[in-house]
């Protein structure tokens, strides 16, 4: 509490101060080494090669779907390894600190690694890697040739990568908050949380958030208003329909947890009493409210998945899914349900028994359509053709997962049972159970199953093999003992531990840490391993699993325009039913096509947002003043730009489909 | 697809490898109240796995037969629907949440933190004139302290109850939000400053335990550890006699002392304890001259002090930080001369229904009735 009183701030720099260097802290010294050695390398090689130019005109300033797509998976898959990072030295800490011993990881340093590891996990990791899979694949799956905003799409990146360079700022310039993830307060208000930990923390959900509501917005419009021409809602395809649920979901949720965090950040600056112990203010209306975001968060992240294994399961079966109707219904009503079951987060906080059981069984209900989601893939498995590749593995093994995570869920759901559980490490795993087995699961699922269309060529399946069953099975190690120890009454967040007994079982959960991250250095190494052998991996048809929906009717990767035609749809899956009526493809009577023109106007703004979550941080108020006039003034003035679009060219548009005809011909000889 | 079924069997293995090894507190609670609420986790996890199980063999027993190079099972490419079925997978799911929602329903209003407790044990009814033991807890930054009302002591990190005998806890905490939770007792209850909340529990058996804040507060939390000893009537006798001869006696300013921030803190003793403290932590006001919330809440319940109000505030001389562009740190000057009267406790069990079960017309469980949870749900419904 050092800034106790402290109204005198530097002109420039704010509070910023040599101080705030986490020079002392040696693990994060050495982190900062590797970064800015891997960075300079990066910087480096990117000149050396002259990529800049590229870089700059191809996917900075790209407005296509695909490549904003493929760029948000990056950001996932990047913040994951600083996510995974995190958690390890977690384990570590865990299995360490016993018997006196405080581990290697002091209060201040390991409070803001389990505050950094939900954060980035969740918004950094989870988010992006769901947006860029819903940004790459529905604008294809209804037939659209991007989405319905393409530059807000640019845009909408930039910030959520904004966030995430906020976050990472955190590590090596000052401190990450140190309040667990959602920062309750009051222990997130100014009294106890003086530092800069939690105004990084607003900061970059803030900006985060203004990307994630906007591409909500986007896919949204885009689902609603750009299918094609045939395609009514009963006929979209289920990873599309589950996506317009998270988009909805999105949309009404995201706004609350603006607002919370605005009441959060008047607080902390300007000395309001939303949240503060005093002067009537009310931390229980911050839990609330935090967690009406919350819960429909949990969805937005797991519907979309949903969808993925739906498309999985059809394709690798070969049949169609059974039960597309009440899959689209348990969809819709999970989507419904997901807003009020928020209080299950906190039957603790003594509200009354009807309260409690009024929330406890809504949360049930919302187990009777997800359960009805399982049974659909199991009869669609049923009197099917199942090929066990990487994909319908993921799905099989998601299957066998989630159903664990979700009973735990609903024993978590009875509030007695929550009363001797919560906060508990059973909890810590029922969510690692549903999110690691239900959406990243999913993700992996998804990667394995879309890349031969982002690519052109499909992932490795001997390294997707080790990664899948290191993953699997270090899953189950890393958080089986957590289930049980949360049956010894361990709760979390913890640092050091009395208890010597509990210590195999940390020790069991750090090995399937390891095992874990032996899962994820395979995926790299994967990717790695395809990129080289891309030639003999080559997908030429653009359908490479023999596909149900319409994004595997284009090339792979799909021309910049997507479909040179726009696609009449007959029936639910659509390029099934097209190969089943014998289609053929055009060869002729193309035109030039209008394509929206790329832009450097989100990264602008996002660099100046980021500047401006910086200053705010930091109390540089010239900055953010500045930057705040910047980032008004660049959209004025960006408001005149008037070269919004350009027609692709017909020689571009048939030299593109001729290369497609030349590559559909190889296949047939 | 062997590796597949390694993978389902693993989670049950270790499972019940911890069942037998390890000393599972919330499976094996020594207070009754933990142990209804361990018997509703149980059923409930019985219930559920009457669909789990079937769900997961069927996974597997489905990927086997149906996988790609078994040419002998049936494939059936255009089969999507059958409304038969479907009934089933939305039925059965339905069913068992019908019965896991009344379960809930009972669970929560009979295992309310809130609601007195009406029996000691399973096989122990409560006797007549029982007598609840009143505690006053409050979390500190960063221990426990524990204020026994009913004999005027007060203790740090150490709770000590006699076993058998109810327990009415009232909780709060000074500065941020905690959680009490003592595993062998009953369930966790959030600790809020400026707020009360409840918890009602009886220990069975002798014998010490540990009681944890389950709500992260901050650096000294991991510390923030009590000790819960059960033991015998007249070793609490002796017990209270030991805290009354402490040397120590908690004022208003000892304890403004003692919730300044510390880590791992002693047991501590204190032989005497101002008997408006809890109340005035309560209300945010053990500092002299600083407004009590109940008091704020009269005044603007009436209509509040009008312009007025503005002045009645003063600069508070502590050094905590304030927001950058805030005002100074002040607070609402008190303004009631007239001591806090604190509206007595009556600690008699059975009481009267002060708070009837809301909701469907619950009846209250009547003392003695009970043997366990499933034979008050038979007995309700039975009605």
């Amino acid at each position: 509490m050092q800034h106790a009183d402290s109204p005198v701030l530097d002109p420039i720099f704010g509070r910023l101060s040599l101080a705030a260097l986490p020079l002392h802290e040696p693990i994060v010294v050495a982190t900062f080494a590797a970064v800015a050695i891997g960075g300079i390398a990066m910087f480096a090689a990117v000149t050396r090669y002259q990529l800049w130019g590229y870089l700059w005109r191809e996917w900075i300033t790209t407005i296509d779907h695909k490549r904003i797509g493929i760029m948000y998976m990056i950001l996932g898959i990047v913040m994951l390894l600083r996510g995974f990072a995190d958690a390890v030295m977690m384990r570590l800490q865990q299995a360490m600190a016993f018997g006196g011993s405080e581990g290697y990881l002091n209060a201040h340093h390991y409070d803001q690694i389990f505050t950094a590891h939900g954060v980035i996990m969740i918004f950094f990791v989870a988010m992006p890697l769901v947006t860029g899979l819903m940004n790459y694949i529905v604008p294809l799956q209804i037939g659209a040739r991007d989405v319905a905003f393409p530059f807000l799409n640019n845009f909408s990146f930039w910030m959520t990568t904004a966030g995430a360079i906020l976050v990472m700022f955190s590590l090596f310039v000052g401190e990450f908050a140190r309040t667990g993830w959602l920062a309750y307060p009051p222990l997130s208000g100014i009294q106890y949380s003086p530092d800069v930990g939690v105004d990084y923390y607003i900061w970059a959900l803030q900006i985060a958030g203004v990307g994630t509501l906007l591409s909500g917005v986007n896919l949204l419009a885009t689902i609603i208003k750009m299918r094609a021409p045939g395609m009514t809602l009963m006929k979209m395809p289920v990873f599309t329909w589950t996506s317009l649920c998270t988009n909805v979901l999105i949309v009404a949720a995201f706004p609350v947890l603006t607002a919370v965090l605005v009441l959060l950040s008047l607080d902390r600056y300007v000395g309001t009493n939303f949240f503060t112990n005093d002067f009537g203010g009310n931390p229980m209306m911050y839990v609330n409210l935090i967690w009406i975001w919350g819960h429909p968060e949990v969805y937005i992240l797991i519907l979309p998945l949903f969808g993925v294994y739906s498309e999985v399961t059809s394709t690798f079966c070969g049949k169609k899914l059974f039960g597309y109707s009440s899959m689209v219904y348990a969809t819709v009503v999970i989507t419904i349900l997901s807003y009020i079951v928020w209080l299950h987060h906190f039957f603790t906080m003594g509200s009354g028994a009807s309260v409690n059981s009024f929330f406890g069984i809504t949360t049930m209900i919302i187990s009777i359509p997800t359960g009805a989601k399982i049974f659909n893939w199991l009869f669609t498995m049923y009197r099917g053709r199942i090929r066990f590749e990487l994909p319908m593995l993921w799905t099989v093994a998601f299957m066998l997962t989630f159903v664990i995570g979700g009973m735990t869920g609903v024993l978590l759901a009875v509030p007695p049972a929550d009363f001797v559980l919560h906060n508990s490490l059973f909890l810590i795993a029922h969510f690692h159970n549903v999110i690691i087995g239900g959406v990243l699961f999913g993700l992996f699922a998804g990667i394995n199953y879309w890349f031969p269309k982002a690519f052109g060529f499909k992932l490795d399946r001997f390294w997707g093999l080790v990664s899948f069953w290191f993953w699997v099975i270090g899953f189950w190690v890393a958080f089986t003992p957590l289930y049980v120890l949360g049956l010894m009454g361990v709760t979390r967040r913890l640092r050091y531990f009395e208890d010597p007994s509990l210590q195999i079982w940390f020790q069991i959960a750090a090995v399937g840490a390891g095992l874990i991250a032996i899962g994820i250095g395979a995926m790299l190494i994967q990717f790695y391993v395809s990129f080289r052998k891309r030639k003999e991996l080559a997908d030429t048809t653009g359908d490479p699993w023999d596909g149900r929906t319409l994004e595997w009717s284009t090339s792979s990767p799909p021309p910049a325009y997507n479909f040179a035609f726009t696609p009449i749809i007959h029936d639910g899956d659509a390029w099934w039913d097209m190969k089943q009526r014998g289609y053929q493809r055009p060869l002729g009577g193309f035109r030039a096509i209008l394509m929206p023109a790329n832009t450097g106007a989100g990264f602008v703004l996002a660099v100046l947002s980021t500047a401006f979550g910086f200053a705010m941080v930091w109390y540089m108020w010239w900055l953010a003043i500045a930057s705040f006039i910047g980032i008004v003034g660049f959209t004025i003035y960006h408001t005149f730009n008037y070269q919004r679009d350009f027609h692709l060219t017909l020689d571009e548009v048939v030299r593109a489909e001729e290369e497609r005809t030349r590559l559909l011909a190889t296949v047939r000889s | 697809m062997k590796p597949l079924r390694i993978v389902k069997l693993l989670p049950l293995l270790a499972i019940l490898l911890g069942l037998s090894a390890c000393d599972m507190v919330v499976l094996n609670p020594a207070g009754d109240v933990a142990a209804q609420q361990r018997d509703l986790l149980v059923m409930s996890t019985w219930l559920m796995l009457l669909i789990i199980i079937p769900v997961m063999a069927l996974t597997v027993i489905f990927a086997w037969r149906y996988r790609h190079n078994n040419r002998e099972a049936r494939y059936e490419p255009d089969w999507h629907h059958s409304m038969r079925l479907e009934l089933i997978i939305w039925s059965a799911p339905l069913l068992i949440i019908i019965c896991l929602g009344a379960l809930t329903w009972l669970g929560t209003h009979l295992l309310d933190p809130y609601r007195p407790i009406d029996r000691l044990s399973a096989d122990k009814e409560l006797p007549a004139d029982t007598r609840a033991l009143q505690v006053e807890v409050v979390a500190l930054d960063w221990k426990w302290l524990f204020i026994y009302p009913q004999y005027g002591v007060a203790t740090v990190n150490e709770m000590a109850v006699p076993v058998n005998q109810p327990l009415a806890l009232r909780i709060t905490a000074s500065s941020v939000m905690n959680a009490f939770y003592a595993p062998h007792l009953a369930g966790m209850i959030y600790a809020m400053p400026g707020m009360e909340t409840r918890l009602h529990g009886v220990l069975n058996e002798a014998g010490e335990s540990e009681g944890i804040s389950a709500n992260y507060s901050g650096a000294g939390f991991s510390g923030m550890k009590f000790k819960l000893r059960g033991m015998s009537d007249t070793e609490f006798q002796r017990w209270i006699a030991t805290a009354r001869a402490a040397q120590q006696s908690l004022t208003r300013d000892s304890y403004l002392q003692l919730a300044k921030p510390s880590e791992r803190e002693p047991v501590r003793y204190f032989a005497t304890v101002d008997n408006q403290l809890y109340d005035s932590i309560v209300g945010m006001c053990v500092e002299r001259g600083k407004m009590c919330m109940h008091d704020m809440m009269a005044i603007d319940e009436r209509g509040g002090l009008g312009k007025a109000g503005i002045y009645n505030v003063a600069r508070r001389s502590s050094d905590s930080p304030r927001a950058v562009f805030g005002s100074d740190n002040s607070h609402v000057i008190g303004i009631c001369a007239a001591p806090l009267v604190r509206a007595f406790e009556d600690d008699l069990l059975p009481q009267v229904d002060r708070s009837p079960l809301r909701g469907a017309g619950l009846p209250r469980p009547t003392p003695g009735r009970s043997g366990s949870l499933l034979a008050d749900i038979d007995s309700l419904s039975s009605r």
